[in-house]
């Protein structure tokens, strides 16, 4: 083998030759073949893999329906009923998609969740966490600007509502929305550059992405102890253990994503937006899509529009610091007894939420939207700071592979030594 | 102990997510509108398919009624055969109505009777031509109605079928039209369907209440004239990834099997 060339493993030749020059076998090998990985995943940690085939069928549908779609305001409505009646499966592209969006959505919440649950964002892998925010914020921007471009009713006037947002900001808050908008309301300009950057950002979510897996791939995954892995037969190779196990996963997955798109397309879309975008007509109750109706109602909580805008974004904003605000050193909720009680009761605000930011602002509504804000920031300001110093956490397991194992023993022989084999 | 706990709470959380949605579905003005009336529709459920007759009847109702103020300017003349028409009674159909065309060799825009080709004809050239002829009022493009109202078809039946005499006490203005199930009751389009107002070529008796159901059918296709395609590709998918999920659930408790 010529120097400077990489020393590869592979028995093709053909393989051999051009990992030799370009090591990209054996990258996937080491980051998706051998990969030690936590033995004992539970289900929720499908949901990583699951974003990243989510994301993957966004592109690949989103590609085709652009083929299709003409960001005019004159013709985008009737290009997307063209897709719909016209193209071959057009209605496929676009239902897996509008779909896609919720699936979507559904998929990072319980990816978001799990970590809070786990302490994912604990050290080592606090810029793994903040990645993910980042991803999340991308999401948000890419399915608001995706939101608008049938140019219904709800896209419109959820297009305006949002970046009216900006003008809360003093002085140069109308300048903003002047040059977000690229014009005096919400109009052409403004739907051909929603078009242009609701393509360009999917890719940086790929980007952002990468960088997020290359983080996990230093610190290795947290699983459901919160322990680290103490040697190898606390885990196993990722293959063909959890490509397997995320298979089971991803077809459980798409039976549900299946139904939606299949029998009930419409479901979580809102009617109002199959009436074409009319700047004159003001739909009675403007709501956002569903998965925006937490921050919503926060936003709507604040009687004050500024302080209002502010704590909306802080409620994403404040996931960046989330690793030193939870003070305790145990990552797994499992073994905080308290924590998890409050982070249960995190989770009933943010559907409390949810149900608010659906409602019009008025009566219990607000009350409750109120109740929900405060306890939503309350979790990450001040119990999590103040749990990590008063609770008394549970007993860690001495390792990950003796509570797995059954009995407790010491390990079987063969059984963490025979997927090495693998390598 | 804890694990089966984490998994329904996983499970409890995926479903949640989902029907937490629901309220943020349509919300109608508050306390205007009585519920709609649950109406069988034949293309309700998770297999129904269009009545292929009805259907056709309520084109019939669209194009002799509808059609004189609402547009379908998404649906084109042979799109019909969706409904069970034969290409020669599409381009019949067509046949009835005078399109403009042009510009031809002289410049000039000319008429000539439909084919299968083009779009529906919409009644009125400019939406300020539709409401000039309406009293101010706009008549709504009918293409996506049953899916761009909050109840869908369930709605639409119930519009067509709930024009009364305004309660004591309640001001109907000038020109508008009391109804039941319109937000505000107050409609501008007067009851458009009367008893016998068309003449089924099938011998169905033209009631109100068929020829909204009819017509709701119709429309109903209109609006999703990939759904039989869609739920029959949806059922062979589902019974797909069911088959597939068992095998593939089966290998991982084998490659598993060494490790538990």
């Amino acid at each position: 083998m010529a120097s400077g060339l990489h020393q590869s493993d592979f028995k093709n030749p053909v393989v051999r030759w051009i990992d030799a020059r370009l090591p990209v076998f054996t990258m996937m090998e080491k980051e998706y073949g051998t990969f030690p990985t936590p033995r004992n995943f539970n289900y929720l940690w499908n949901f990583g893999a699951l974003a990243m085939v989510t994301l993957l069928i966004m592109i690949a549908t989103g590609i085709f329906l652009a083929m299709n779609y003409t960001p005019h305001v004159n013709h985008a409505f009737d290009s997307v009923e063209r897709i719909m009646r016209d193209v071959n499966y057009g209605w496929l592209l676009r239902y897996v998609h509008a779909n896609g969006a919720s699936m979507f959505f559904i998929v990072v919440y319980v990816h978001i969740w799990r970590g809070l649950y786990y302490g994912s964002y604990k050290a080592p892998r606090e810029l793994l966490w903040m990645l993910g925010v980042v991803i999340f914020l991308l999401m948000m921007a890419t399915a608001f600007m995706g939101y608008v471009l049938p140019w219904g009713q709800m896209s419109f006037w959820g297009a305006t509502v949002i970046t009216n947002l900006f003008s809360a900001i003093p002085l140069v808050g109308d300048s903003i929305v002047t040059w977000l908008w690229g014009g005096f309301s919400v109009d052409n300009p403004t739907l051909n550059r929603f078009f242009s950057l609701h393509y360009l950002l999917p890719f940086v979510i790929v980007g952002v992405v990468f960088l997020h897996v290359a983080a996990l791939h230093i610190t290795g995954s947290n699983n459901p102890l919160g322990i680290d892995p103490k040697g190898p037969q606390d885990t196993v190779p990722f293959h063909p253990y959890y490509t397997v196990k995320d298979s089971v996963g991803l077809v459980a997955y798409f039976v549900v994503f299946a139904v939606l798109v299949f029998f009930f397309p419409n479901l979580l879309g809102h009617p109002d937006n199959y009436i074409p975008a009319n700047p004159l007509v003001t739909p009675p109750h403007i709501v956002p899509e569903w998965y925006f109706l937490p921050y919503y109602a926060i936003l709507r909580a604040v009687p004050n529009k500024l302080g209002g805008v502010v704590l909306m974004f802080s409620s994403i904003l404040i996931l960046f610091v989330l690793p030193w605000l939870d003070t305790s050193p145990v990552r797994s909720m499992r073994f905080r007894p308290i924590a998890r009680i409050a982070l249960l009761l995190w989770t009933v605000a943010f559907f409390v939420l949810m149900w608010c930011g659906s409602q019009p602002p008025e009566g219990i509504a607000v009350v409750l939207a109120r109740i929900g804000t405060a306890y939503y920031f309350a979790y990450f300001l001040v119990i999590l700071p103040l749990l990590g110093r008063l609770e008394r956490t549970l007993p860690l397991p001495e390792s990950i592979s003796r509570p797995v194992l059954r009995g407790g023993g010491p390990l079987p022989a063969g059984a963490a030594v025979k997927p090495m084999e693998k390598a | 102990m804890r694990r089966p706990l984490l998994h329904k709470l996983a499970a409890a959380f995926g479903a949640a997510a989902l029907l937490a949605v629901a309220p943020a579905a349509p919300v109608r003005a508050a306390g205007e509108a009585p519920p709609l009336p649950d109406t069988r529709f034949s293309f309700e459920g998770l297999f129904g398919t269009f009545d292929r007759a009805s259907a056709q009847r309520g084109l019939q109702v669209y194009m002799e009624v509808c059609a004189n103020c609402h547009s379908l300017r998404q649906l084109s003349y042979r799109n019909l055969t969706g409904i069970g028409l034969s290409d020669a009674q599409v381009r019949a159909i067509a046949a009835t109505v005078q399109v403009q065309d042009g510009p031809n060799d002289e410049g000039q825009m000319f008429e000539r009777p439909g084919r299968p080709s083009d779009r529906f004809r919409r009644p009125f050239p400019n939406d300020a031509a539709a409401r000039a002829a309406n009293n101010g009022a706009l008549p709504p493009d009918l293409s996506v109605i049953v899916k761009a109202r909050a109840g869908g078809a369930d709605y639409i039946y119930a519009l067509l079928t709930g024009y009364a005499d305004p309660p004591a006490g309640v001001e109907v203005m000038e020109g508008m039209h009391y109804n039941r199930y319109f937000p505000g009751n107050q409609i501008a389009m007067a009851p458009p369907l009367n008893d016998g107002q068309v003449t089924f070529h099938d011998g169905t008796r033209a009631t109100v209440d068929q020829m909204a159901r009819d017509v709701t059918t119709f429309l109903a296709w209109a609006a999703e004239p990939e759904l039989e395609e869609r739920r029959a590709l949806g059922v062979k998918v589902v019974l797909f990834l069911t088959i597939l999920g068992g095998l593939v659930y089966a290998v991982k408790r084998k490659v598993w099997a060494e490790v538990h």
